[in-house]
């Protein structure tokens, strides 16, 4: 069954049990074919959403009063919680991480949640996640080579050099550990909220999958962000070592 | 009576996938654990009870990791199998 446009998008469509990535417009690419997949279209969504959130936050810092007032009151509260998170993990030298761990912090965040609204969350494609990881990968290698210089390569030999094959494995099983984590928690959430949809009665559809969304999208979704976050903070100061 | 190759590795495909989320039972069993032990931590020391959580969710995301690698090899049996493609 063949079926294109916007309405595969969706988690789930009709009364089939269906939660894989689908392709929507086939492209040439270095001799290839590659694929505009659901992915590519919800983390658009994704993106467009968070520029809205940004400017209605830039609006509200630009004209705001010494008595912070609504928008700008929740925007205040957002970031003084980040700065207090960040500090709290990463010890003196919080500052520089900041704008990135916030960042993703959104994005994962807004990404996770999106389940709620009936699109397939980008996150539940392991491409988005190992590019998360990837990218959390070179900040921590980088970093630590920032502070120690060559002292990161002599640290593969240590304790004594036969251990550098394990030790380099260990380095490159950060990110694979990190992107699976966060793709098997949602992935398994939509999973579990295409099989309560596509399988069940029609009366199992009204009022039950609200709890569902709740855990799956909303608390799996936040914990899942968090724990990125975390990770990430813990694993670049941890390299960096101060 | 007659089964097809295919049918065959599609089969023992679907055992393998159930096995692998046999895996899950370490992390359950952890993550009870660690929440346990979380709790008693705030009922001594209530205070502490943000750093707890925190530590606790943490220490709960690591040992998640072996349950979802069996996840990861259980969907990919089922939905990306490879060994259909070596027949």
């Amino acid at each position: 069954m063949e079926m294109t446009g916007l309405p595969m998008i969706a988690a789930v469509s009709g009364s089939d049990v269906d939660f894989m990535v689908h392709g929507l417009i086939p492209l040439r690419f270095m001799g290839g074919q590659v694929w505009i997949t659901t992915t590519h279209v919800t983390t658009l969504i994704v993106m467009i959403f968070i520029l809205i959130l940004a400017a209605a936050a830039r609006k509200a810092i630009l004209k705001g009063s010494e008595k912070p007032a609504g928008v700008q009151n929740f925007v205040e509260m957002l970031v003084e919680t980040l700065d207090g998170l960040v500090q709290g993990s990463m010890g003196r030298h919080w500052r520089p991480f900041v704008n990135y761990i916030g960042a993703i912090m959104v994005f994962i965040f807004i990404s996770n949640t999106s389940g709620l609204f009936g699109l397939r969350p980008p996150t539940a494609d392991y491409g988005t996640t190992l590019a998360l990881a990837l990218i959390t990968f070179v900040l921590i290698q980088f970093s630590a080579f920032k502070t120690k210089k060559l002292g990161v390569i002599k640290e593969l030999f240590e304790p004594i050099p036969i251990l550098f094959p394990i030790n380099l494995i260990g380095e490159f099983a950060t990110p694979l550990s990190m992107s699976l984590r966060l793709f098997g928690n949602i992935m398994a959430g939509t999973i579990m909220m295409a099989l309560w949809y596509g399988l069940l009665p029609v009366f199992a559809k009204l009022g039950i999958p609200a709890f569902l969304h709740v855990y799956f999208d909303l608390f799996s979704g936040a914990i899942q962000t968090f724990v990125f976050a975390m990770l990430t903070m813990t694993f670049i100061a941890d390299k960096r070592g101060v | 009576m007659n089964i097809s190759s295919e049918a065959f590795v599609l089969g023992c495909s679907a055992i393998g996938a159930g096995l692998a989320l046999i895996a899950g039972i370490g992390p359950g069993v952890g993550q009870g654990y660690a929440a346990g032990q979380g709790a008693a931590a705030v009922g001594r020391n209530p205070g502490a009870k943000g750093d707890i959580t925190s530590t606790m969710l943490l220490g709960q995301a690591v040992a998640e990791t072996t349950g979802l690698y069996g996840l990861v090899i259980g969907l990919i049996l089922l939905y990306a199998n490879p060994l259909i493609g070596r027949l």
